[in-house]
This record gives C-alpha cells, structure tokens and sequence, in this order.
C-alpha cells in the first residue's frame, strides 16, 4: 500500500513536468510530437529508475563528500547504455532526439531522486519512486506533445485526425509554441489546484458552522 | 574570416541557445528575476563555454578518438567540465576574491548545465576543427547572454504589470518567452548552414 503510494505521488502530486518545473529544457524540445516525445519519456523512466536503484544499493559506501561526482558518473553510464540500446535497435528515434539524448545526464530530475530519495531508502521503495516519477515525467511529455501534435499539425502519433477544414498554425510546433503552451498548462494547474482549495475551504466553513 | 563570422552569428542569433534550442531554460527561468544577476550570468557562461569546448576538443581528439573510446564521450565530457569549474572557482577564490564575490556563485550554478555541455557535443557531431568549435562556443555563450538580458528586463517590466492570478509567476513567464522566441523567429533561414 506504501509502494503504491510512492508511485502514484510522483504522477500527480509531484509531476516532475508541472508541478517540481524540473528538467524543462527536453519537455520543450523534443515533444512537438507524441512519438518524440514518448521515447524521450521511456529513455527517462529507464535512466531515473536504475539510476536509482545503483545509487540505493550503494548508499552506504560512498562518502557524504563526494556524493554528487558519483551520482552524475552512475546517471552518464546509464545514459550511456540506453544510447547504445537506441542507436542500435530504434535508429530513427535516435536521429530524432539527436543532442537531447546524452543531456539527459544533466537533467535535475534525476540527480534530484537520487539526492532526496535513492540515498535515504532501501531499494524497492527507491526503484518503485523511479519508476513513478519516470511515468509521471513521460506522461507529461506525451500531455504537452499531444496538444501540439494536434493543434499544430491536425495528427496524432502522426495519424491525421481533424479533417482537412482544419488549417494548424505553424507556431504551435516551432520553438515559441513550446514556451507558450507549457505556459498555459501550467497556469490551468494552477486554476484547478485554486478552485479545489476554494472547495475545501467552503466545506470546512459549512462544516464549521454546522457545529 | 567571413565563414567564421557567418558561424558566430548564426550560433549567437540564428540558433539562439534558449530559444530555438531550449537549452539551459533552468538558468534561464531562475536568474532572469534580476537583470544585474543575469548579466553576471551571462559572461561567467560565455567564459566557461568558451574554455569547456576548447578542453574537450583537445581531449575528444587526442585522447578518446585516438583510443577508440568515443562511446565514452558523454562520460568524460560530464566529468571533465565539472572538475574545471571546480578548479576555476577555487583558482578565482584564491586569487580574485572580490571577482568570486560577485561571480563565484554562478560559477558552481553552471558547473553540470545543459548549455556548456550541449556546445561541446554539438561542436563533436558537427565535427567542427579547433578554431570553429571556438568560435561556435563563443557565439552560442554570446547568444544566451544577449536572451537572459533582454528576457531580464522584459521581467522587470512585468513585475509592474496586472496578470491574471493562475498565470503569475512561471505561467507568464513562459509565455514571455514564447513572444521572445517569436521575435528570433524572424531571423529564421537567414544563415544557410
């Protein structure tokens, strides 16, 4: 029950995409379309949650002090394998994500997991936290890619699914689209996380004043 | 000289870091609240830059091509730019102390940041020689500068201004951005690479 809920926080209540604004530079680049921008999500799920398994079973041996240099060591081998993984069997997504690719060992998310929660638990609960923070980020990308797939294009997965009335507006795939649209996301979450705290709080009035 | 300059400027405006690349938005959206910051940020980011891509070029070509250990690159070059910078911040510590006072911070801030790795795997990619790989490096620092400040001030301006409450802070910000990516837009294609 624990477990379950050590997955389900980092989807919702702490969306590394939304909610933490973490490792924002990928979310932007590469999700001008959904396929993009769901191998990048899957490389990160992969990347955080054996990151965070090496970095907990190790936890007890390294050195307070030099902590972080093995952390980025242990991030940019993993890397470095799923790489090699892609370039050899998905080539043409490889292409794709071109030079976002190796900087996913710089992304703050993952030094951040290993930092916060890797290095204080044992290793079912920190491989259980990868892998919610690594669905909550793919499942922010594939939200984000989504919406400008089929504003700015009419296609999804590259199907094309609004008809041929629709004429897309170009910006919504180039480069100020992205800012714009993550923009708006952002600041809908926050009308929704207000509008549930107005709720809550007339409840508890009428609560209170029941009593 | 011409190619050179031609390759600046479409590193510096063309393929603006920031906003045709998104890199390096963590700095970009956390400095650019106050606009003497992001000028110290931005030349400590043209420096290191610069210096990085000019070390790992000399490394990638005479140390891991040589030996066939080019699958190590990202590996090295993470750690190789960390180490500098946390050489140079402790060689400006010891010896410009009142340099490090204003600079130091922003020293360690960009120490593992997807800008000053980005130039030198885009530099490695492109296969650029030593000379180009500097001045692709200097234009790409140069570029990001000219954005945080212009952002920066653009915020300044936003602080005075009314938003709509579920879109003040980052929401705005973004979408700031996004008319600033806008604008560089303009100078799409204007440089054949």
């Amino acid at each position: 029950m624990n477990l379950w809920k050590e997955f389900t926080k980092g989807i919702v209540a702490e969306n590394p995409i939304f909610r933490l604004a973490l490792s924002l530079c990928p979310a932007l680049a590469v999700t001008s379309n959904v396929y993009n921008a769901l191998g990048m999500g899957i490389t990160v799920l992969f990347v955080i949650t054996c990151n965070n398994m090496v970095v907990s079973v190790f936890r007890n041996v390294i050195h307070p002090k030099v902590r972080v240099p093995v952390y980025i060591m242990s991030i940019a081998t993993i890397v470095t394998v799923a790489m090699l993984v892609l370039e050899a069997y998905i080539p043409v997504l490889f292409k794709e994500l071109g030079i976002y690719l190796p900087l996913v060992v710089v992304f703050a998310i993952i030094l951040a997991r290993a930092e916060v929660f890797a290095a204080k638990n044992s290793v079912i609960p920190s491989m259980v936290d990868g892998l919610g923070m690594g669905v909550g980020f793919t499942f922010g990308m594939v939200t984000i890619g989504a919406i400008r797939e089929i504003a700015g294009n009419g296609s999804f997965l590259g199907y094309q699914i609004l008809g041929s009335w629709y004429h897309p507006p170009l910006i919504i795939i180039l480069a100020p689209g992205g800012f714009i649209v993550i923009g708006f996301i952002i600041g809908v979450m926050n009308l929704m996380e207000k509008r549930k705290k107005d709720k809550s709080e007339k409840a508890e009035m009428a609560a209170g004043g029941m009593v | 000289m011409t190619e050179y300059f031609l390759l600046f400027m479409s590193a510096a405006i063309v393929n603006n870091f920031v906003l045709t690349r998104y890199l390096g938005l963590c700095i970009f959206f956390g400095v650019s609240k106050n606009y003497r910051a992001s000028t110290s940020m931005g030349l400590a980011i043209i420096s290191i830059i610069t210096l990085s891509s000019m070390l790992t070029w000399v490394i990638e070509h005479f140390i891991l091509l040589p030996l066939g250990l080019y699958f190590l690159k990202t590996i090295v070059f993470v750690v190789v730019i960390a180490v500098f910078v946390q050489m140079l911040e402790m060689v400006i510590k010891k010896f410009m102390p009142t340099l490090y006072n204003v600079w130091g911070i922003y020293l360690l801030l960009v120490a593992t940041n997807c800008v000053i790795l980005g130039v030198p795997l885009i530099n490695s990619e492109a296969n650029f020689t030593f000379i180009k790989s500097t001045v692709n490096a200097l234009g790409s620092g140069t570029g990001f500068a000219i954005a945080l400040i212009l952002f920066a001030s653009l915020r300044e301006k936003l602080q005075l201004s009314d938003v709509p409450k579920s879109l003040d802070g980052l929401p705005i910000a973004f979408i700031l951005a996004g008319m600033l990516a806008l604008a560089f837009q303009g100078f799409n294609g204007m440089i054949p690479l």
